[in-house]
């Protein structure tokens, strides 16, 4: 079939880009102790992986669930969700509960509410009434604005010192990824990736809508749950690693749809991964390189996808 | 109760709301103080309180305002220059003349800001207008992107030349750094917003649309420039002062619109009051909830006006276009 081979081309084209730029990555400019430069380049390329990896992925199945191909989980607030979770447990322990615990032990707890809390989320935005799609974007876009809201003002609410504590755990970023939570990280995405894998084809039947789902013999509501619970541990992952990026998964899926031409998930799925990778490797290469790090990476992929959505939007309007 | 006897109690509980403004804060100023000609009590608050209670008021009112001129011009509920890109390019024209003409004097840093704003605008209805479908929805949808996008753009600038501790100043709404001197400007911005109300018929028949209000002899392309041109220069005016106030001239003017009706003359009045009280009250809950520390405005704000503007995006928003 000249549609498979045509996407089993771009997939191999993608991974042959990747592989490049990471290579690249971990050699490029380098001078001195190898040991050294190969383990610290190497924990900064596994952050960018697993970040790529998780919100590539939690955008495809969040698309596939919602049969929407401009929804996904950074624009309708699930990471503000995160970081409203986060501050919320901290506030409730307080600073003294919270230096004790294992940096590690309190991500667990974070993913652990999280999950539920997106669950809440999601069947309130998509359980009750039919929405317009725009009116969808726009609740999620002003819920999302109020949740990051609410997250600064409790952080306000606390002494400046347990803010202190706060900030060093919650405001991770691009170029500050926590390297004690690589570990689960890859535990917990490496679990979902496994889990998703003989899962491929029946995605594709849920990706047609609720009614031929049912028809298909799907049994719609555990699927879905047990897919949002998934997508919630990888938008955990993500911002617990790098904080918010509200569009980056927008940008990557969309680009992977154009590069495999078509929208069974064992093409996708990769290629939207690859295809982050390719974008935040790519970007952290061009921020260090070229900007001689007088930027953020974050900011880069805000400016470039904000304006992608928008021209979706329009392109939408106008069919 | 008479519309005058409602007005008047309004204008009495944003009064109350000043004069309590005047009293919280770290340092004591104690009313007894005051009449007892202290030199203490007296230089914090004609220094600090005075020209803070004025800001407070003089910003409150005038955002409130140029929300409601906003939605008129552009024909939709839920834009406001927050979310139009008006405030957001504001503060970009401010941060470009910090780093080019860093020793300019405020004015003219305003002037610049409002250019920006004035140009942020454009390009906000210049992408509206790509779009045939108008989806009310659609329209504070895109804003808020578009917004996003410019404050992408603006922090990366201040990140490449080191001055993001400046753009804080800009893009959060504080006023804990107000005192005499450094407020003045909001008069001007009060005076503008308050041409909103001369013009009001006119603003009205142009919210019409462009057929109707050209077959009532109405320039209606003069007229929306000259409602965004005060938009504009209101925002840049608020901005430079005090910084960012997010969703107050949106949930204001929704909220006395349905009250009153569509009537810009008879809003107008309403409007500022409603604004002023509001952001009195965030920022005396900014003060006193955490004091000593403060909560500033911008997050009061922009906690209670997105849960507000939420509200009315679930509830209705089928008489939003």
């Amino acid at each position: 079939m000249p549609h498979e081979r045509r996407a089993r081309l771009a997939l191999i084209g993608l991974a042959l880009l990747a592989g490049g730029l990471i290579l690249a990555f971990m050699t490029l400019g380098a001078r001195g102790n190898w040991d050294f430069v190969l383990a610290f380049r190497g924990r900064k390329l596994l952050g960018l992986v697993l970040v790529a990896h998780a919100v590539a992925c939690s955008t495809v199945l969040f698309q596939t669930v919602t049969a929407n191909r401009i929804l996904t989980p950074g624009i309708m607030g699930f990471d503000s969700l995160y970081l409203l979770c986060a501050t919320l447990l901290f506030a409730a322990f307080g600073a003294a509960g919270m230096a004790g615990l294992d940096p590690r032990l309190d991500f667990a707890l974070n993913v652990a509410v999280m999950i539920g809390a997106s669950m809440a989320l999601y069947l309130w935005l998509f359980g009750g009434e039919e929405r317009s799609l725009h009116r969808l974007l726009l609740i999620g876009v002003v819920f999302g604005i109020f949740l990051r809201t609410l997250a600064e003002f409790v952080q306000r609410l606390l002494d400046p010192n347990e803010f202190m504590v706060l900030s060093d755990r919650l405001f991770a970023s691009f170029s500050d990824i926590p390297p004690q939570l690589l570990g689960i990280a890859s535990l917990l995405i490496g679990a979902v990736t496994l889990w998703l894998i003989p899962r491929l084809s029946r995605l594709d039947v849920i990706g047609l809508g609720r009614p031929v789902a049912i028809n298909l013999g799907i049994t719609w509501r555990t699927e879905v749950l047990a897919i949002l619970a998934a997508v919630s541990v990888l938008v955990a992952v993500a911002a617990a690693l790098v904080g918010q990026v509200l569009f980056l998964g927008l940008v990557a899926v969309s680009l992977a749809h154009l590069a495999v031409g078509q929208s069974a998930h064992r093409y996708v799925l990769p290629a939207a991964s690859l295809v982050g990778i390719i974008l935040l490797v790519g970007g952290q290469m061009l921020v260090e390189r070229v900007f001689a790090f007088g930027t953020a990476l974050g900011l880069i992929v805000e400016f470039v996808g904000g304006i992608t959505f928008i021209a979706l939007l329009v392109a939408r309007g106008r069919r | 109760m008479s519309a005058r006897a409602r007005m008047a109690a309004a204008l009495a509980l944003v009064a109350g709301l000043a004069a309590a403004s005047l009293f919280v804060g770290v340092s004591d100023v104690s009313l007894s103080g005051i009449l007892q000609g202290q030199d203490r009590d007296w230089l914090v608050l004609v220094e600090s309180r005075i020209p803070r209670m004025l800001a407070l008021v003089l910003s409150g009112a005038s955002m409130a305002i140029a929300g409601l001129l906003m939605q008129i011009v552009i024909r939709n509920r839920f834009v406001e220059p927050s979310n139009a890109g008006t405030m957001e390019a504001a503060g970009l024209g401010l941060l470009v003349m910090t780093l080019v003409a860093p020793a300019a004097p405020v004015i003219a840093k305003m002037a610049v800001g409002a250019a920006f704003a004035l140009a942020g605008t454009a390009l906000f209805l210049a992408i509206l207008r790509r779009v045939p479908l108008r989806d009310p929805m659609l329209v504070p949808l895109i804003g808020l992107l578009l917004s996003g996008v410019l404050y992408a753009g603006t922090s990366f600038l201040a990140y490449r030349f080191d001055v993001l501790q400046g753009l804080l100043a800009w893009t959060q709404g504080d006023l804990s750094g107000v005192l005499r001197g450094r407020y003045e400007l909001l008069w001007l911005g009060a005076a503008v917003a308050g041409l909103a109300w001369f013009a009001a018929d006119r603003f009205t028949v142009a919210g019409l649309g462009h057929d109707v209000a050209s077959s009532l002899g109405l320039s209606h392309r003069r007229v929306v420039a000259l409602g965004l041109a005060i938009v504009a220069l209101v925002t840049a005016v608020v901005v430079v002062s005090v910084g960012r106030i997010p969703f107050l001239g949106l949930i204001v003017p929704n909220i006395v619109s349905l009250a009153l009706g569509d009537n810009m003359r008879r809003a107008v009045p309403w409007v500022a009051v409603s604004g002023a009280g509001l952001v009195l009250a965030c920022d005396i809950l900014g003060r006193t909830i955490r004091a000593p520390y403060e909560i500033p405005v911008g997050t009061v704000m922009g906690l209670i006006g997105s849960a507000i503007f939420l509200v009315l995006i679930l509830r209705g928003g089928r008489r939003a276009a």
